[in-house]
């Protein structure tokens, strides 16, 4: 459903961002997109959304390609593929509700059904209680739960994610997990990047793609083998326990971790 | 209909933004309205002075009745001409009787009258400049029956040349205050929707069309601007109310320029609210 062939993204004044990157998303898949802050984790966000085009390559979405999409199929695009931001983005002076609701008008439905829908989304993210709450009334969990449901609103195919946990506590982490993990089983694709080394080491089965400088050097997905020099990647130490009883070397990409850019 | 509910909604929620920006509208066109309050004046005025200018033909004595009508009816037959006057010579000097008091008192014991008939001739508005009245003062004087046709050159072609002037600083003065009054209300629309820039880009994000976020943005900037509008008109009214009483007689300015100011209004609020959103919207015009 999401293919990558070949993309590159040069940005004019950063650089090369994403190099020669191929892989394949399949329908109601979950995969972390994980690697160090810079490694372009965002930029393959991004290139989903459709907010940027590649340099070279092709980014295929469903029947959108990047390379024939038109200006004006990009809104049809964006309500295929929720997105939820590391900071929540939601309007502070709004409620839960209207904030669902604010999404839910592009789409041109009707107040009272976009009234129920607020409700049954606010019942998935488990915040049915907390409708008219206004963002700064609610914790980091709650908010983010809201821009989930926010994401929802359009019944994409696939959600992505760009470190959704990375502002919150562990227990909220664990919470806004679960819920990705919940939407993914009612048959939503998720694409989640994240650097939280303990919330990979949790889901050791779940598909990871690991970009480096812009190079995608693992997919767990695929048959091709780990290449030798990942030695220092978070894989190494899903499969092998933290860097203390490893022994991974300085400069790991845990240590190395802050939040994307 | 959303459009326009968004709008108000938006305007009612921020009422100090709002309030602001109808004001900095509202004091671009006042500036506009200033001007062309002394424009409509001064033009008015010169046309006044402008409508004097006549041309006087001269009749020779001998012209019989006839030979008058004909080359009266001729002469208003010119495409040029508006009216044509007849003066007799008895009407000539109770003129000259009146105007020149000083000498009311010979006037009556002349016993023959010296002043001519004359044909006084007005050119349609638009046709008094100096050439076209030298024209028809030529055209004029080849009729046989006339003795001598003056139109004052000087004069007309003094009164042409101001009103050149005149004209030519209201465009250039008209225009650099039309363009400030943009700039002014296109910054002014740009701050307001400067701040809702993460609300835009929730929009894009969420798979609205270019359109279904540009449209409350254009509703807004039409409000605004046409409220801008109105509130320059009524800046305008009080300015010339004080004028006309303190000051001098002025004139009002024309419905139509009224309405052109504020629909001028609505329009470059439209505009700048188009232009800002546009630049606001790069999510959707990335690729």
């Amino acid at each position: 459903m999401i293919k990558f062939r070949n993309v590159t993204k040069h940005y004019p004044r950063s650089g090369t961002a994403l190099a020669d990157a191929s892989f394949h998303i399949r329908k109601a898949e979950f995969a972390f997109l994980t690697g160090p802050s810079g490694a372009g984790k965002t930029t393959v966000l991004r290139l989903v959304h459709m907010e940027t085009a590649p340099t070279e390559g092709e980014v295929i979405i469903s029947r959108f390609s990047s390379t024939r999409i038109r200006r004006r199929e990009i809104p049809q695009l964006r309500r295929s593929v929720g997105f939820v931001f590391q900071d929540f983005r939601l309007l502070e002076r709004f409620t839960a509700a209207e904030n669902i609701s604010f999404a839910l008008q592009v789409t041109g439905a009707n107040r009272s059904a976009i009234r129920s829908k607020v409700m049954r989304l606010l019942g998935h993210v488990g915040l049915a209680s907390r409708a008219s709450a206004y963002p700064a009334e609610l914790s980091g969990g709650e908010r983010q739960r809201v821009a989930i449901a926010r994401a929802l609103a359009t019944d994409p195919l696939v959600l992505l994610a760009d470190e959704p946990t990375g502002n919150l506590d562990e227990r909220a982490s664990l919470g806004v997990f679960e819920l990705f993990k919940q939407l993914n089983a009612l048959g939503t694709a998720v694409i989640l990047a994240t650097h939280d080394a303990t919330l990979l080491r949790r889901h050791p089965e779940t598909r990871v793609l690991e970009l480096e400088g812009g190079r995608l050097v693992y997919d767990s997905g695929s048959d091709a083998p780990r290449p030798s020099h990942g030695d220092s990647s978070i894989f190494q130490l899903v499969r092998d326990g933290p860097p203390m009883q490893s022994g991974a070397k300085e400069g790991s990409a845990i240590e190395r971790g802050g939040p994307a850019p | 209909m959303r459009p326009f509910r968004e709008a108000l909604l938006s305007l009612v929620r921020r009422p100090v933004l709002a309030a602001l920006s109808v004001t900095a509208i509202g004091l671009s066109l006042f500036i506009l309205g200033l001007f062309g309050l002394t424009a409509h004046n001064i033009s008015k005025a010169l046309a006044a002075v402008e409508e004097k200018v006549e041309i006087v033909a001269y009749l020779r004595d001998e012209i019989d009745e006839a030979q008058l009508r004909l080359v009266r009816s001729e002469i208003g037959a010119f495409p040029e001409v508006e009216s044509v006057e007849y003066v007799s010579k008895t009407e000539a000097l109770y003129n000259a009787s009146r105007e020149l008091a000083e000498f009311s008192d010979v006037f009556p014991d002349v016993e023959v009258n010296p002043l001519p008939a004359s044909l006084e001739v007005r050119l349609l508005p638009g046709r008094r400049d100096p050439q076209t009245v030298g024209t028809v003062a030529a055209r004029i004087s080849g009729y046989e029956f006339i003795d001598e046709v003056r139109f004052g050159r000087e004069w007309v072609n003094r009164i042409h040349t101001l009103r050149r002037i005149a004209g030519g600083t209201a465009l250039i003065v008209g225009g650099s205050f039309a363009l400030v009054a943009m700039l002014l209300v296109g910054t002014t629309v740009r701050m307001s929707i400067h701040a809702r820039s993460t609300e835009i880009a929730i929009m894009e994000n969420v798979g609205a069309t270019a359109g279904f976020i540009q449209r409350p943005f254009l509703a807004e900037g039409l409000i605004s601007g046409l409220a801008g509008g109105a509130l320059a008109l009524a800046l305008t009214f009080a300015a010339y109310r004080l004028l006309d009483r303190a000051v001098m007689a002025v004139l009002w300015l024309p419905d139509l320029w009224i309405a052109a100011g504020i629909v001028g209004g609505g329009v470059l609020g439209m505009l700048s609210a188009g232009r800002s959103v546009r630049r606001e919207l790069k999510g959707l015009y990335a690729i």
